[in-house]
């Protein structure tokens, strides 16, 4: 079982959802990002999603937008994300899913970024824009080196789709809770959460819910029927706010202890 | 054990591929509508009704077909005989409407009841809002801030069209953003709204699509070219942005061997420059906006800035299909510098009493090239894709700049 998987299980043999944090790599800076993994894992992240900065990033909003920008800016490439990575892994073993858009990937060479990225201590892969039919030529090396691809399930999804990501899926599956780009506001996360826990049980896998979850009384909404909780633009603009690398990290520490406080299954 | 995974294979690619290139990349929310709209599509193909509807539309309300013109005094200047297909005649002043027309009869027989669309130049945006009044859907248009600077006129003959425009201010503020912003849009409102691509670029069945509706440019100048010139041309002339009159124009050539294809991207300011919009010349292979072709990226596999002179063209991505014509060797890919462009368009004028886009000035630029290498026996198509009206104001101050 790989470390996601683990992780997983770890929360529901504590009878709660596991906590899914998303930082983007490189925001304020790679040493920073270093130090905001190893705080939201110490303060009860269970799983990190290490955002790959991307120039075009159709699928997010603006406050992940303007992260990705600012990372860029500043020089971040994949290979820095990655040695930032195995710097992070002399401090924590937090389950760490490489999570982005296809380009950078495929520029960098699929076999060679799953064998630097498992030399890294990275624990797997999710990328926006490569659905199941496009995915064997990163999923496969993936799978050979032990490392996860996380699909996802939109929505939108027909039941033949639904049964395509879950075949592609090694760990967890991601639930879309809307029809939007990241850090939209969401419509309804009760009923978003209720389609993603029949989900999870029709399929008996774990499934995580994303997209517009940013506070403890969202993740107290959604935790009850899902084994994962993924928070991300909430913490990417707490890191947009704070006015300096170390007012960062004691944000994100706060902020991410308390979505944690509302984690539980009761 | 509950998580242990299966590791099956993943299903086989989808459809769509033009060798390596095209496919699908992106967010699985869109993926039910791509497949949703390959179906329509498909079905329409072999819908009679469809079929006649969309042709009385193109002939009664866009104009079609459009003419083969012999310009016989630019030919006298260049020393070939050169033909112009006059897409520039059609309904809205460019090859657009051919797609949007096709497109927004398809979200029509879908149910969707929005439409949205990306510009560049405004061409394709003034084309969707048209087709959209025509038909009485609402129609909201994304087009960077850069873009609605250059092309105010589009901006205006969108909205007299009823069409919201929403000017993008991120990234570069041109065509890439404005795609960037739609496929936003599109993720957000999918279940009610037709994307209206306005290239042969974009996940598949985008580039079929744009290709299929755009053939009527090629098959309406093969038949033309036989019956006004006796025989087919030797070569067929093309601007390349996305590559959707390229396309178009070419489909009717493919299968004739002795037919040179010719595409012409825009330099900018000179490749070496590294400011141009040229992804076929000097581009690598990548994925941008859902499918796989040549791309301005840096070695990081990040999108690079396009620069050119031609809205229409600022385009760091170009049609797969393109890419594929490329490597197999069917169509050659060149490029000319806004200041050639620019004076291709005065010679047009000049010589022809036609104002080009400055787009299609792109593809004026070099027949004095094909001109030369073929000389005076040859017959050469040009794609005269869309006319120059919308860029006065760009053209009239890059003269007073240049002195």
């Amino acid at each position: 079982m790989g470390r996601i998987a683990h992780a997983f299980e770890n929360a529901r043999n504590e009878n709660r959802a596991a906590l899914v944090i998303y930082l983007c790599a490189g925001d304020p800076d790679l040493s920073t990002t270093a130090d905001l993994v190893v705080a939201a894992a110490e303060s009860g992240a269970d799983v990190i999603e290490l955002g790959v900065p991307f120039s075009d990033p159709t699928a997010d909003g603006p406050a992940i937008q303007r992260a990705a920008e600012r990372s860029l800016a500043g020089g971040t490439t994949l290979a820095k994300v990655l040695d930032t990575v195995s710097a992070i892994r002399g401090r924590t073993d937090v389950p760490i899913l490489l999570f982005g858009y296809y380009n950078p990937i495929l520029s960098y060479g699929e076999q060679k970024l799953v064998d630097d990225a498992a030399q890294s201590g990275a624990d797997g892969f999710l990328v926006v824009n490569l659905p199941p039919e496009e995915s064997a030529g990163l999923r496969g090396p993936a799978v050979d080196k032990g490392l996860d691809f996380v699909p996802l399930v939109a929505p939108t999804s027909n039941p033949e789709r639904i049964a395509q990501a879950a075949s592609a899926a090694t760990s967890f599956i991601y639930y879309v809770s809307m029809t939007g780009v990241t850090g939209s506001k969401a419509a309804d996360l009760a009923s978003a959460s209720e389609r993603a826990g029949a989900l999870q049980r029709e399929l008996g896998r774990p499934v995580a819910i994303g997209f517009g979850i940013k506070t403890k009384e969202d993740v107290s909404t959604v935790a009850p029927h899902v084994d994962g909780v993924v928070v991300g633009s909430a913490v990417v603009r707490t890191i947009e706010d704070a006015a300096s690398p170390d007012e960062a990290v004691a944000s994100v520490r706060a902020l991410v202890s308390e979505l944690a406080q509302g984690l539980g299954r009761r | 054990m509950r998580y242990v995974p299966r590791l099956m294979q993943p299903p086989e690619p989808v459809s769509g591929r033009y060798g390596p290139y095209g496919g699908r990349y992106v967010a699985e929310t869109l993926m039910p509508a791509l497949d949703e709209l390959t179906h329509a599509y498909e079905e329409s193909q072999g819908d009679p009704a469809f079929q006649a509807e969309l042709g009385s539309l193109l002939h009664h309300y866009a104009g079609r077909e459009t003419p083969t013109y012999f310009a016989s005094r630019l030919s006298e200047e260049l020393g070939s005989r050169i033909w112009l297909k006059r897409e520039d005649l059609c309904h809205t002043g460019a090859h657009k409407v051919n797609n949007t027309i096709g497109q927004i009869l398809l979200a029509k027989r879908m149910g969707k009841t929005r439409i949205i669309a990306e510009t560049g130049a405004g061409q394709h945006g003034v084309a969707t809002a048209t087709a959209c009044a025509l038909m009485g859907l609402p129609c909201e248009v994304y087009m960077g801030a850069e873009d609605v600077r250059r092309q105010a006129p589009n901006v205006r003959r969108m909205e007299l069209l009823g069409a919201e425009v929403h000017s993008v201010t991120s990234g570069s503020a041109t065509l890439k953003d404005a795609m960037n912003e739609a496929l936003r849009d599109w993720v957000t409102n999918v279940r009610t709204t037709h994307y209206c691509v306005g290239s042969v670029a974009g996940p598949h069945p985008y580039p079929l699509i744009v290709r299929d509706f755009q053939a009527v440019i090629g098959q309406e100048a093969r038949a033309q070219m036989l019956e006004q010139a006796g025989r087919l041309p030797d070569a067929v002339v093309a601007c390349v942005g996305g590559g959707s009159n390229a396309m178009g124009i070419f489909a009717g050539f493919i299968d004739d061997e002795s037919v040179r294809l010719i595409g012409v991207e825009a330099a900018g300011e000179g490749i070496e420059t590294g400011r141009h919009a040229a992804p076929l010349c000097e581009g690598d292979v990548g994925v941008l906006h859902g499918a796989k072709s040549y791309v301005l990226q840096t070695p990081d596999g990040q999108i690079k800035e396009a620069h050119s002179i031609s809205a229409g063209l600022d385009y760091p991505g170009v049609g797969p299909e393109h890419a594929w014509l490329k490597d197999i060797g069917r169509a050659t890919y060149v490029s000319v510098t806004d200041d050639a462009a620019l004076d291709a368009f005065q010679q047009l004028c000049r010589t022809e009493g036609i104002i080009p886009a400055l787009e299609t000035s792109h593809a004026f630029a070099y027949l004095p090239a094909v001109a030369k290498e073929l000389g005076s026996d040859a017959d050469i198509l040009v794609c005269l894709s869309g006319r120059g009206d919308k860029d006065l104001e760009t053209v009239l101050q890059k003269l007073k700049e240049r002195g």
